[in-house]
């Protein structure tokens, strides 16, 4: 067998194999059972000491929202003006400049909210300070808000009726202690030692051997690639993100980098089953999840793996694949199961260009940013399903003839309202959002901005209008992926995917987790043979045909405007 | 309401001290272990530095082997992409263009041998590896600008090549600097 294809392959068993056993653990941890690492206990009650918090202070669901939003508005201030003011501050060693207002708004809102779209350079748009003491802080940070938010959804489905979800800042810190940063310490030493750059050096010069003087970037990279996977927040050291040689230097660490990105989100899944103890709809959700997976993954990988047409009618020889904005140490099927897992879950870092992927895998990668929850992103992902899942609970419930009811509590028309204004959200986002950008595109092309509209698009036709539909797709599924080709750093793209951002992460965390406090509070239902049982196969087909139906009808005709009309011409 | 700020506040600043400080100041002292000393790789001739060992570098004298096409011209300061999409008609027209340069350069090569990887830009313009097709296509320009036999020029490539990893996983690649380094150094 082909050595492209054994090493995804391996790569997706290894996945596994570390997920599960994470999961069960994570749901130890997050119940305050015993496990191995209590030795770090007295580490976080020196921070709940240092902070002045009492984690024995039990929260409703009102309460746990106040906290989080309260310290995330914190983060946003605090970053914006670090950033906007860093060619001031210290540890700046390649003198990078400050950035504009609209440039800083965008940036700090996509680090807070996880997305990590970056419509700046990181050799040339940042200091070193801003790398480690916002963006790599705020990796970490906005990673365990998400986490966090979603304990407190699963508190609420522990006990039979409950209005007591636990201490936000217990979970919310336990998820770096005994989570995140134990994690990124390994990983970070393992980048290191395969020749990641993990030193506070500043640029560095040489003569090449054909005698061009060159200028190197460097700096502490393999810290922030570590949690940039493992808090699938994607926002690289580098321009060029895990395709640079430095944030990933080899095939080997490219499995380990995309090992990473995947596996809190499917421990999440697993958590979810064990700490509420229903492991069967945990596993019920997670089939579902991967099922998806490869309804993405295998299509691509066919068309990267079959290399462009228009290549190969110019008579070359594409045995491998597709190789434009690829590398060839990864070579088609990594950067294609890469390019999969990337847009699925929402890290949005790249080892492969989207831009230059074939049309269909373009349709692929907008429509795992569309669903945003096959994994998903760090605790949001199971939080986007939960939606789709009380959708599905809905209509299954009008089905047959019974009150809907999830996990023992009746859902009523409050939830299913909540549920039905986070579906259209995303629809209204993307769509609204790329509509706009057209018209000023097609009309005010010589608008003042620093990039001028007619000048947005690198490819024009199709092509150029996906790359628009991308950039609010990313920004909404708090991605942060790009067609990079598109002209961002302007006024117009910062501050409307600003906004967008900011909307996609924040609405649905409080939706769901609203959901889960107001479901939690009512009384309990025991189950009896009327009941609708939602770890059953036939549920999860369900489940599926309404994440299928309702992207479809929200999409399809913004996707047959873009990629697919580039495919059907090409 | 101002609890949660007072909280949030401390906690943000004592996170800041753990994940900013603690965290990234000990990678890096341990990383100084590592083959670069946690800055990169380096890749000496005589005593000088002459590139870094991941970094791809520009060749285009006929007596070094190329490296990919770069969107930016292998700079190291600004890696990126050319983000070209696949039916651009610019596109095409430039990869038409490379294909008659390496044409032109490579006598007795057919299109048929041209690999994809040689006239397409890499992701980050600044990939080190070349495929052994890649390789393989040049071998006799170099061995003519060297005067050097072709058999000794495909044992240097068959040295400079990086299997899978762990002999199963991935594609084989090509060094090109440490490649042409080799040849330098005969």
């Amino acid at each position: 067998m082909n050595t492209e294809l054994t090493g995804i392959i391996a790569t997706f068993l290894l996945t596994m194999a570390i997920a599960i056993p994470l999961g069960k653990y994570l749901a130890k941890v997050f119940a305050g059972e015993k496990v191995w690492t209590d030795f770090l206990k007295p580490l976080e009650n020196g921070i709940y000491k240092l902070s002045g918090i009492n984690v024995k202070e039990q929260m409703n669901w009102k309460q746990q929202l106040k906290a989080l939003l309260t310290i995330n508005v914190l983060w946003l201030v605090y970053g914006f003006f670090v950033l906007i003011f860093q060619n001031k501050l210290p540890f700046n060693p390649d003198g990078n400049p400050g950035m504009t207002p609209d440039l800083a708004f965008n940036t700090i809102i996509s680090f807070v909210a996880n997305c990590n779209l970056q419509h700046y350079s990181g050799e040339s748009g940042v200091s070193y300070l801003t790398q480690q003491y916002v963006l790599m802080f705020l990796q970490f940070v906005s990673a365990a808000t998400g986490i966090a938010a979603a304990v407190v959804f699963f508190k609420a489905f522990r006990d039979k009726t409950t209005t007591q979800l636990g201490n936000f800042w217990e979970f919310f810190v336990k998820s770096i202690t005994r989570l995140l940063l134990p994690l990124s310490f390994v990983m970070a030493l393992i980048l290191s030692f395969n020749g990641t750059p993990a030193s506070y050096e500043g640029k560095d010069q040489f003569i090449s051997l054909q005698g061009d003087t060159v200028h190197v970037s460097r700096g502490p990279a393999a810290q922030m690639i570590a949690i940039k996977h493992l808090g699938t927040n994607g926002g690289g050291y580098f321009g060029a993100n895990s395709a640079h040689p430095f944030e990933n230097p080899s095939y080997f660490t490219n499995m380990v980098e995309l090992i990473a990105q995947v596996i809190i989100p499917v421990a999440m899944v697993i958590a979810f089953g064990y700490f509420i103890r229903r492991k069967k709809l945990a596993w019920t959700i997670f089939g579902v999840m991967t099922i998806g997976l490869f309804m993405l993954l295998i299509p691509m990988l066919s068309s990267e793996l079959g290399g462009n047409p228009a290549l190969t009618k110019m008579g070359i020889s594409q045995t491998t694949g597709a190789m434009e904005g690829k590398e060839v140490r990864f070579g088609p099927a990594a950067s294609a199961y890469w390019a999969t897992v990337t847009t699925i879950i929402s890290t949005g870092s790249v080892n492969s260009m989207h831009d230059s992927s074939m049309p269909m895998s373009g349709t692929w990668q907008l429509l795992g940013m569309m669903i945003n929850s096959f994994y998903g992103g760090c605790g949001v992902g199971l939080l986007n399903y939960f939606i789709y899942l009380i959708v599905a609970v809905f209509i299954s419930g009008l089905m047959v003839g019974r009150t809907p009811e999830f996990l023992g509590h009746k859902v009523e028309a409050r939830e299913i309202k909540i549920a039905a204004i986070i579906t259209l959200l995303s629809p209204f986002l993307i769509l609204a959002g790329t509509a706009v950008a057209s018209y000023i595109f097609t009309n005010h092309g010589n608008a003042a901005w620093a990039v001028q509209p007619k000048s947005w698009l690198n490819n024009p036709g199709f092509h150029g209008f996906s790359e628009m539909l991308y950039e609010m797709t990313s920004s909404n599924a708090n991605n942060g992926s790009g067609f990079e080709g598109l002209g961002d750093n302007n006024m117009f793209w910062n501050l409307s995917t600003g906004i967008v951002i900011f909307l996609g992460r924040f609405l649905p965390i409080i939706g769901p987790v609203a959901i889960a406090g107001l479901l939690g509070a009512k009384k309990f239902i025991p189950e009896s043979a009327g009941t609708l049982k939602t770890d059953t196969k036939t549920f999860a087909l369900m489940t599926f045909a309404v994440i299928l139906v309702l992207n479809a009808l929200s999409y399809f005709p913004a996707l047959a405007l873009g990629p697919l009309a580039e495919y059907f011409t090409h | 309401m101002k609890k949660y700020i007072i909280e949030s506040i401390r906690l943000t600043l004592v996170l800041l001290v753990l994940l900013c400080i603690v965290y990234p100041v000990s990678v890096a002292l341990i990383s100084k272990m590592s083959k670069g000393n946690g800055g990169g790789e380096k890749i000496t001739k005589n005593g000088k530095t002459v590139g870094y060992a991941l970094l791809g570098q520009s060749f285009t004298k006929p007596q070094y082997f190329w490296g990919r096409p770069s969107a930016v011209a292998y700079n190291a300061a600004g890696s990126a992409g050319s983000n070209k999409g696949p039916s651009n008609p610019d596109y095409l027209k430039e990869v038409q263009s490379r294909i008659d340069t390496l044409l032109k350069y490579n006598p007795g090569i057919k299109k048929s041998d041209i690999p994809a990887d040689m006239v397409t830009a890499s992701g980050s313009g600044l990939d080190p590896n070349i495929s052994e097709q890649g390789a393989a296509i040049q071998v006799q320009r170099v061995a003519a600008a060297r005067k050097i036999d072709v058999k000794k020029v495909k044992e240097l490539i068959a040295l400079n090549t990086q299997k899978p990893f762990m002999g199963v996983f991935g594609p084989s690649s090509v060094n090109v600097l440490k490649l042409n380094l080799a040849l330098d150094e005969l």
